[in-house]
């Protein structure tokens, strides 16, 4: 079979078309969005017509993945860890309902947050809905564990979690492929009320999962995840979870590694394992990527029994990612580091394309808000969290995606009025548009100004399902029509822009301020694509 | 054999395609690989980086350990210097000289280029001007490369390969300005 070069994320969707997928889906978030996007660039995934269309959000794509298994089909949904927080609802209950056709969710995790609000590590997320996790360590494994997953997920009836974080997400190496499985045809599950929650079958449906979960790690797939190295130096044992056992072998050049190591890449994971390691050596040292979950666990609240070193204590950082120097510090091994960065050296952030309309939007608001005191401005998550930096200095919240139209009608509900929001297009559609109901129904004075891009700029410009569709929600939703306006953010138009914010902001009930400029990043390659397209021609 | 190469820029100067040439060249020579990349939030005009390992034997991480980088390969200079402690003592450092200015504190060219002065295996080049005499100035990334192949244990004639393969699809044209600015990045420093 063929070698492909592949990301993580690549390896994991090469695997879904590979084992007979028939759904993808999702909501882009760094680090996961390329598992969508090789999924639609893919000749086979078109050919078979395999459902890849982006969702509104991850709550929308977890349920829809939900619908197909329950048609029988086996379905794959993917999102960023904080993503999984959108489509926990349906999760953890999809834990409890089961599933009918396989089913694989896909959390990438973003320890050290390089482009993220925080570093949740979803394993927990597995525990608590009692869904298996699969770690993978290497590209392949991640592309092997697809074909485990949705064989553990149709041979136990449940969902299965394939956990990973940036470093393999975006990390490239050659990956083998397997021969392809068909994929289903449409099925109804067995029993006709396996997916009605009411609470008499859900309760039996949950007795039913944890008497499954419990009997997991005996499960042949899953244990072949898990293995005790034999070594012969018992003065340490070490236990690597994930991605930490390359940092580990990273510093053990050959398999010159003379420790006990417990290798774990399935969770839950048989105690006995534990118990054969502890057995061995007084020390142990736990590296995880993400929280000390299992470390916090094998520690327990008593003291006394074996000492556990990781990041509880010290040994390692209690937070951020984890990397070959710092388990090399941790084991007591010689970490160099290179000449330090000279003072010359300059911090670059990220900023604002030269033309983007966001800029636009954030001068003219700053002038608009000129007479007004400071600190009304709720924004979100997108490119235009960037006005928070200077010289914009714009905006005074970025918490989760659609927070900045909620808290703007609860800031305006204490007294901070006008309250105005700015959010992306997207954004808005992701989780804005609730919001936005809830203020139309207690007419709140606030300002949602959403600047759209007509993109979803900041995760590489993927579709947008606001585009085209913004006016007629606002007026569905039931803001007046007189209080949607649309301006251009352009700078030709800057005196226009101010005058309608200043109107608004005036108005004591909702209104809604739409500036609508393409993406300049998404012009410029529609415009490639056509010119090529002529070209071919 | 192993290489680990640091790849440094600023979001959208190419470095992607320096790793994807010598990845191809490297799969195809049969070795293993490994290459980090940086997506998301650091795209927007921020600094990127790309950790490119490659090996005939099997290799662990996906990041290269600090002290540990045999090579970096930067086009941008003051974007060089920030991996510095990724370098080995006896590692090299390949540079462009053309800074890209996007911040506001963007030190004087003279005193990043008196760093360079400083780290005697390091080796700056004006890809810019080069690569506009290959033909585009866009491929300042294939001039630094060129630059740096001497330190990079896979055939000059393979990396060439690669481009070929790599830009092919974009038409013959782009193709060989592509080769004309590694093979001068090439000859500046042989
Ligand atoms: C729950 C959640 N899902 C996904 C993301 C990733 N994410 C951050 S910004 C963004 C795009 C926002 O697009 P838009 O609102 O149109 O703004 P733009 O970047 O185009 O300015 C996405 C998908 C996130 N941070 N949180």
């Amino acid at each position: 079979m063929q070698k492909l070069l592949l990301l993580g994320d690549e390896a994991i969707a090469q695997a879904g078309i590979d084992a007979g997928m028939s759904g993808m889906y999702a909501y882009p978030g760094t680090p996961s969005t390329e598992i969508m996007e090789y999924v639609q660039s893919s000749k086979d995934a078109t050919e078979r017509d395999i459902h890849r269309e982006w969702s509104a959000n991850e709550k929308t794509s977890m349920e829809a993945a939900l619908g197909m298994s329950y048609a029988g089909k086996r379905a794959m949904v993917a999102m960023k860890h904080v993503g999984l927080n959108v489509a926990a609802d349906g999760f953890v209950n999809s834990a409890i309902t089961g599933v009918n056709g396989g089913l694989i969710v896909v959390a990438a995790d973003d320890p050290s947050m390089h482009s993220s609000q925080n570093e949740q590590d979803s394993r927990f997320y597995g525990k608590f809905s009692f869904i298996p996790v699969l770690e993978p360590t290497s590209q392949q494994e991640a592309y092997d564990m697809v074909f485990a997953g949705f064989e553990i997920s149709e041979r136990y009836k449940i969902p299965v979690m394939i956990r990973i974080t940036t470093r393999l997400a975006h990390s490239r190496s050659a990956v083998q492929r397997r021969a392809q499985i068909g994929e289903n045809s449409v099925s109804l599950p067995e029993d006709p009320r396996q997916f009605v929650l009411l609470p008499a079958i859900a309760r039996r449906r949950y007795h039913n999962l944890l008497g499954v979960y419990e009997s997991l790690p005996a499960d042949e797939i899953m244990k072949g995840y898990n293995r005790l190295i034999p070594g012969k130096d018992k003065k340490l044992g070490i236990i690597a979870f994930g991605l930490t056992y390359n940092y580990l072998l990273e510093n053990f050049p050959g398999d010159s590694i003379t420790y006990p190591v417990l290798k774990i890449g399935s969770y839950p994971v048989d105690s006995a394992l534990f118990d054969k390691i502890s057995e061995q050596c007084e020390t142990l040292l736990v590296l995880e990527e993400g929280y000390p979950i299992m470390e916090e666990l094998l520690k327990g609240v008593l003291s006394g029994g074996r000492t556990i070193k990781g990041r509880l204590d010290g040994t390692l950082p209690r937070e951020g990612e984890l990397n070959p120097n710092l388990v090399a510090e941790a084991l007591g091994m010689p970490s160099e580091r290179g000449a330090e960065v000279p003072p010359v050296v300059r911090m670059r952030p990220p900023s604002f394309c030269r033309g983007c309309g966001h800029s636009d939007v954030y001068i003219a608001l700053e002038e608009a808000l000129k007479e007004y005191t400071p600190g009304r401005v709720f924004s979100d998550i997108g490119c235009y969290t960037l006005g928070a930096l200077p010289p914009y200095n714009a905006i005074n919240s970025c918490v989760d995606m659609g927070a900045s139209v909620t808290m703007a009608v609860g800031a305006a509900d204490a007294g901070l009025i006008p309250s105005v929001c700015v959010v992306g297009d997207s954004t808005f559609t992701h989780s804005g548009m609730t919001g936005l109901l809830d203020a139309v129904v207690k007419d709140s004075p606030v300002t949602i100004i959403i600047s759209d891009n007509s993109t979803t700029g900041m995760t590489g410009g993927q579709k947008s399902h606001a585009t085209g569709r913004l006016e007629a929600i606002c007026e569905g939703l039931g803001v007046e029509k007189e209080h949607i306006r649309t301006v251009v953010p352009l700078k030709k138009n800057h005196e226009e822009m101010v005058k309608v914010m200043k109107e608004e902001f005036e108005y004591k009930g909702v209104s809604v301020i739409i500036a609508i400029r393409e993406c300049i990043q998404t012009a410029a390659r529609r415009k490639k694509d056509e010119m090529a397209r002529k070209k071919g021609k | 054999m192993k290489n680990d190469i640091i790849l440094a820029g600023v979001g959208g100067q190419g470095i992607l395609s320096i790793a994807a040439v010598v990845g191809l060249a490297a799969v195809d020579k049969g070795l293993y690989l490994k290459q980090s990349e940086v997506h998301g939030m650091s795209q927007r005009g921020g600094d990127v980086q790309s950790h490119l390992r490659i090996s005939d034997s099997q290799i662990s991480s996906d990041l290269i350990p600090y002290g540990g980088a045999d090579l970096i390969i930067s086009v941008e200079p003051m974007e060089a210097l920030r991996y510095l402690p990724w370098l080995k003592k006896d590692g090299w450092i390949v540079s462009n000289s053309t800074p890209f200015v996007n911040i506001p504190d963007y030190p004087d060219i003279n005193s990043i280029l008196d760093e360079f002065r400083k780290i005697e295996k390091s080796i700056v080049v004006d890809a810019d001007n080069m690569a506009k005499e290959a033909g585009s100035v866009r491929s300042g990334n294939m001039v630094v490369l060129g630059a740096a192949s001497k330190y990079i244990d896979i055939p000059f004639d393979s990396l060439c390969d690669a481009v070929r393969k790599l830009f092919g699809r974009k038409g013959e044209e782009i193709v060989s300005v592509n080769i004309k600015a590694l093979e001068a990045g090439r000859s500046c420093c042989l």
